[in-house]
């Protein structure tokens, strides 16, 4: 049972870290556009070096 | 015209607006000439008005559409950033104050790309999106912790006792207090609210069983007992949040659009200011006493006299008349009367609050103070439930103390009974239906704007429509015209193209249908208010006003044509019904109900598109406060009556009926007034509306049908002191799955073909 003391906090962790992500994705507007987003991928601008 | 604006903009592929598949394709040749003008608008840049500016763009819809319009955007001088927002079709432009709204339009459609500035204080988003994103973080971090606790809980459920139980659940207990203390604020609000206004909302149970659930587990897990509800407290919080989120969603999207079609009319007048030198301003800057000019094609932003200019001015919006009104020095114009000839200047009598465009306020309050008394489904769901399982909670509590003697089995029963009973099912059972029910009405061209307008909707027994405009499409069309005379035909032909008058308008595409060109007629001239009037063959030939041309006065619209010294001939107009109108009456009387017509409009073009229509009721000469009065007669009668209109002489009936629905063509008054807004021209969506309104209503009910039947099942269980945990897990987990999965068979009887 002592192998509980590593995998409790390690999973709350990784869940936690989750959480984060998405708290920063709602934060930085990444739904506000779902359809733009998707077509935005497949746009060929800027495809060799990012937008300055 | 005021139609045209938002035909364009619903997008309806009917119009004939077809673009290629990609309009960015065709705008690589078109950047010269955006360049070329970019250097005249530049020098034209005026006074500031703000640094963000947002347009609309009903069109857009591919990748290259998304980096063109940002290309010719960002390439405008004077702009610092701009981003396409392909799901609201938007724009939003980040510039400097000199930068125009129309200035960047024009380079757009320049471009190729359809667009149309946005007023952006009319759109307001920013509070809805604010509590859309607040709900977002609630449901994730309720997600998150269920998650984790429901982990630690399945551990304890199959079988981890003793020292290991007691760490689990104390660290069950660290997860979900926090989680539960911010997630679950929205319904500690809602239920604080309610209880001080005295009343037993949804949230007062929903309250009451997540904090006895958090409560006794405390209680149990410090004494190191077997049942602890950690879990079942943060899934009641995440499924009822992913309820009032999905809630919210449907709402925040038909706000936004119908936000939108106010937003698309910018307001703005043209001022003379005391030298003569047209000034644009805002609306809201004009004060009685200004000068201001009206441009052909414009609407009236204020009340007041005309002081120069000859025009005809169609009134339609306001009264529901068809006919098109003389206006000339020492006539009176009222807001929202839109000019159709010739350039008008009057000075404001009354503007803003006091124009007559506002004055029927007072009456819509009136009316949506009697609607504002609608109790919805899940209200009156809520007020039989709730009493009723405090009473159970509360009956459980007492029994098992007095049987047993036990004050702690006696709490882990009651709060074993209300967390099994809580309306998580119940709190799922209305959103999911109309989230589905909105979406779907949305695809075919209607904006449910109000949260029970589906409900409502579903209950009607009688419809009562307006004529001008709605049943109609508010744009005429000359009647048996092929019985004219050739050579008639031919002068008037030529004579109507020379003005852009709605009558003639419509006059020349019915001749040239006919297949005749123009005569040949010279010193072609336009008199505004009037008509047209040119030479041919030697002698002069008028098109217009009866009056003008010398010709006795008609009951019907009509447009008289001289020739010379000739009688007069009269070109006579009926107004064009709307595509679908035929269709949708038809449905409705076939379903058995009711179909009234109140126009404001003269007798004899009420009468003949009621006989057209199949409508047996019809009242003609209506005035606003009378239509109101009828729709409040109707209901006094016990009927629920569905009002659809589109005028300001519609909009206290609107705002009266039980429910309400205006194509996007309608004032801006007459769609704030109404509960669903009509996309599209045609108004063959309506009925199909009303059928999937008693669907989701049907839906709904069978939602709260299934949730009381768990219930059923539940409570004695509960109340036996037989119910665990995994019991409530499970049982709480499969009443919201099946409520879901009834809520989007709405959404999977569309592919099957029937409703």
């Amino acid at each position: 049972m002592e192998v509980l003391a590593w995998l409790i906090p390690v999973s709350l962790g990784l869940g936690g870290l989750g959480l984060l992500a998405f708290v920063w994705t709602v934060r930085s507007d990444q739904y506000d556009d779902p359809d733009g987003d998707a077509h935005r991928i497949l746009s060929d601008e800027w495809d060799d070096a990012p937008r300055p | 015209m005021k139609v045209q604006n938002f035909r364009t903009h619903s997008g309806d592929p009917s119009s004939g607006l077809s673009h290629s598949a990609c309009p960015a394709c065709d705008a690589a040749p078109l950047a010269g000439a955006l360049a070329a003008s970019r250097a005249g608008t530049a020098a034209a840049g005026s006074a500031g008005q703000g640094a963000r500016l947002t347009l609309s763009l009903p069109r857009i819809h591919c990748s290259s559409c998304i980096s063109g319009v940002e290309r010719v955007l960002s390439s405008y001088p004077g702009v610092t950033s701009a981003r396409v927002n392909l799901s609201l079709k938007r724009a939003n432009v980040n510039a400097a104050p000199g930068v125009r709204g129309d200035e960047l339009v024009r380079a757009l459609i320049a471009a190729g790309f359809e667009a149309q500035e946005l007023d952006a204080a009319q759109l307001g988003q920013t509070e809805g999106e604010r509590t859309g994103r607040d709900l977002a973080m609630r449901v994730a971090v309720s997600g998150f912790a269920m998650m984790n606790v429901m982990l630690l809980s399945v551990a304890v459920w199959s079988g981890a006792a003793d020292a290991t139980r007691d760490l689990f659940h104390w660290l069950s207990a660290a997860i979900a207090l926090p989680a539960v203390a911010f997630s679950a604020q929205p319904f500690f609000r809602n239920a604080w609210t309610g209880l001080k206004a005295r009343r037993l909302n949804m949230d007062v149970p929903i309250t009451l069983a997540i904090v006895l659930a958090l409560g006794t587990s405390l209680w149990e897990t410090a004494l190191s007992g077997a049942h602890a509800w950690f879990d079942a407290a943060l899934s009641l919080t995440f499924f009822l949040l992913v309820g009032r989120w999905l809630d919210h969603r449907t709402r925040a999207a038909a706000h936004s659009a119908a936000a939108e079609l106010s937003a698309l009319e910018v307001a703005r007048a043209i001022r003379l200011d005391p030298e003569g030198d047209e000034v644009e301003v805002p609306v809201s800057e004009l004060r009685p006493g200004m000068l201001i000019r009206v441009h052909p094609g414009s609407r009236m932003p204020v009340d007041g006299e005309i002081v120069d200019g000859r025009s005809e001015l169609d009134r339609s919006l306001l009264t529901g008349e068809s006919d098109q009104v003389f206006a000339g020095p020492g006539g009176m114009v009222s807001a929202g009367e839109v000019n159709l000839t010739g350039v008008l200047t009057v000075r404001a009598t009354a503007v803003g609050e006091d124009s007559s465009l506002r004055r029927l306020a007072g009456l819509v309050a009136v009316a949506e103070s009697g609607r504002s008394r609608y109790n919805s489904l899940a209200d009156r769901a809520a007020r039989a439930y709730a009493p009723g399982v405090h009473a159970l909670a509360g009956l459980a509590l007492a029994g098992w103390w007095i049987a047993t003697g036990d004050p702690r089995l006696a709490l882990n029963i009651a709060a074993a009974v209300l967390i099994i009973t809580c309306p998580c099912a119940l709190g799922l059972a209305v959103p999911a239906v109309t989230t589905a029910a909105s979406g779907r009405l949305f695809r075919k061209g209607l904006l449910v704007k109000h949260q029970t307008a589906l409900e409502r909707l579903a209950e009607i027994d009688t419809v009562v429509f307006d004529k001008t405009g709605t049943l109609t499409r508010g744009t005429p069309r000359p009647v048996e015209l092929m019985n004219h005379d050739r050579r008639n035909l031919e002068v008037a032909l030529a004579l109507a193209e020379g003005t852009a008058h709605p009558l003639a308008r419509a006059l020349v595409r019915g001749i040239r249908d006919g297949g005749l060109t123009a005569a040949r007629v010279s010193e072609l001239r336009e008199v505004p208010g009037y008509g047209t009037t040119g030479i041919w063959e030697g002698v002069e030939v008028r098109l217009g006003r009866g009056s003008w041309v010398g010709a006795p006065d008609a009951r019907t619209t009509a447009t008289w044509l001289r020739i010379g010294d000739e009688r007069p001939v009269a070109f006579v107009f009926e107004d064009a019904e709307r595509e679908g109108a035929a269709e949708v009456v038809a449905a409705f009387r076939a379903r058995g109900i009711a179909v009234e017509l109140l126009s404001g409009d003269a007798v004899e073009p009420v009468r003949t598109l009621a006989d057209r229509l199949g409508i047996a009721d019809w009242r003609a000469n209506v005035l606003p406060a009378a239509k109101a009065a009828r729709i409040e007669a109707l209901q006094q009668e016990g009927r629920r009556v569905l009002m659809v209109g589109d005028g300001l002489n519609d909009t206290a009936a609107l705002a009266m009926a039980h429910v309400s629905i205006s194509p996007a063509s309608a004032l801006d008054a007459a769609r704030a007034a109404s509960d669903i807004v009509l996309l599209g021209s045609n108004l063959e969506p309506v009925a199909e509306a009303v059928t999937l309104a008693g669907t989701a209503t049907r839906r709904i009910r069978e939602n709260f049908a299934i949730a009381a039947a768990y219930n059923v099942v539940a409570i004695p269980v509960a109340m036996l002191g037989f119910a665990t945990p995994l019991l409530a897990a499970l049982a709480m987990s499969l009443s919201s799955i099946s409520v879901s999965l009834n809520a989007l068979r709405l959404g999977r009887d569309r592919a099957r073909g029937a409703i």
